[in-house]
């Protein structure tokens, strides 16, 4: 008797079994998928950030990375196809106190939901939104998406896409956003503390997350789950304050990694708030 | 651990040493964990879980230096590790 327990014995829980909803658990994500990944730096750094998290809620929009807010052990919303923001900006005018982070995917953030993301830019919402790219249509098959790269196959460009993609970096500095990073789900450490840093951040920021789709865009470019991490170990190259016009995806060159926009703007509330609402 | 130049201060540091935890039932087998960690300590295991996925087995138990990567990059919170003396871990 006496002495400290042996550890060695017990399973232990998982150290962020706190944050999720462990009943539901194996998640939907496939093997290889990225998005569970990411999601686990995004907790870790909720957690890192050491808010009230009764003052954090996660919004989600509809694709594979819309499951999040099903997942976290948070106040969560997962919204209708692209209308994740709106829904954030509705959370966080109704109650400035939350900290709103948005969590989706590249379809739902810029495809059906682009309008609402480059507006939310404009106005400077005080809102975190993590875009993961898996550079298709995950959940609904394989389809061409907005950031589908040149001439990659799919389910609807058999011979290859014809069209150029989004540069989501440049996107969103053009419309306004306060912070702007791109990192992979392989730089884990650096997302994770991106992401911290993100939410802490007043204004809008956004982080985009390239995550691997072995099942839908991997198996259609030859491209296996470890494959594509291996990309992302040989011909990323983290470039700080880059600027955001040359930051088009192109594996067979390189792609920059980093935190490329980090400035400071009045938010919309904060505008509002001295505009709108002045004792005369 | 093995390094190509001993550091000047390997004396004064403090190298931890981790115990790795595999919770079954929530692996895909993915193999990242094995693929990434940098002391090669997870190997594939030939046993299956409930839904028929190959897991991670510790193949070096005693190497492994606690630095949590498998955690951070396993999609499936499905491994982590835990700091503890070099000689308990060695199971």
């Amino acid at each position: 008797m006496g002495g400290s327990p042996d550890i060695s014995k017990k399973q232990l829980d998982h150290p962020l079994d706190d944050l999720i909803r462990t009943d539901r658990l194996p998640h939907i994500w496939c093997a290889g998928c990225g998005i569970g990944t990411v999601f686990s730096s995004c907790l870790t750094a909720i957690k890192a950030s050491e808010l009230e998290l009764n003052n954090i809620s996660m919004v989600s929009g509809i694709g594979c990375s819309g499951r999040a807010a099903g997942y976290v052990k948070l106040d969560s919303f997962h919204t209708t196809h692209g209308r994740a923001i709106p829904f954030a900006t509705g959370l966080k005018l109704g109650n400035p106190d939350l900290n709103v982070i948005v969590f989706s995917g590249d379809g739902d953030l810029f495809a059906i939901g682009g309008n609402h993301m480059i507006h939310a830019a404009r106005r400077n919402m005080d809102i975190t939104v993590i875009c993961v790219n898996n550079l298709n249509y995950g959940m609904t098959g394989g389809q061409v998406a907005a950031t589908t790269p040149h001439m990659a196959k799919s389910t609807t460009t058999p011979s290859g896409n014809p069209e150029d993609p989004f540069n989501l970096p440049l996107l969103a500095y053009a419309s306004g956003a306060t912070y702007v990073a791109r990192w992979t789900m392989l730089h884990t450490r650096e997302l994770t503390s991106s992401i911290q840093e993100a939410i802490l951040k007043k204004g809008f920021s956004f982080i985009e997350v390239l995550s691997p789709c072995p099942v839908n865009y991997g198996r259609r470019n030859k491209e296996k789950a470890l494959d594509t991490l291996k990309l992302y170990q040989e011909k990323t190259i983290i470039r700080n304050g880059a600027i955001p016009a040359g930051l088009d995806i192109d594996f067979s060159k390189e792609v920059v990694l980093g935190k490329f926009v980090d400035v400071e703007r009045d938010t919309y509330i904060e505008r509002y708030e001295k505009i709108c609402r002045q004792e005369s | 651990m093995k390094f190509w130049r001993v550091p000047l201060d390997s004396e004064e540091v403090q190298v931890t040493y981790g115990r790795v935890y595999i919770l079954d039932d929530r692996c895909k087998g993915c193999g990242y964990c094995i693929e990434f960690c940098p002391q090669s300590v997870l190997q594939f295991s030939s046993k299956f879980n409930k839904k028929g996925y190959h897991l991670p087995a510790v193949d070096k138990p005693g190497e492994c230096l606690s630095c949590h990567y498998c955690e951070i990059i396993c999609p499936e919170f499905a491994i982590y590790s835990v700091e503890s003396n070099p000689e308990k871990s060695k199971t």
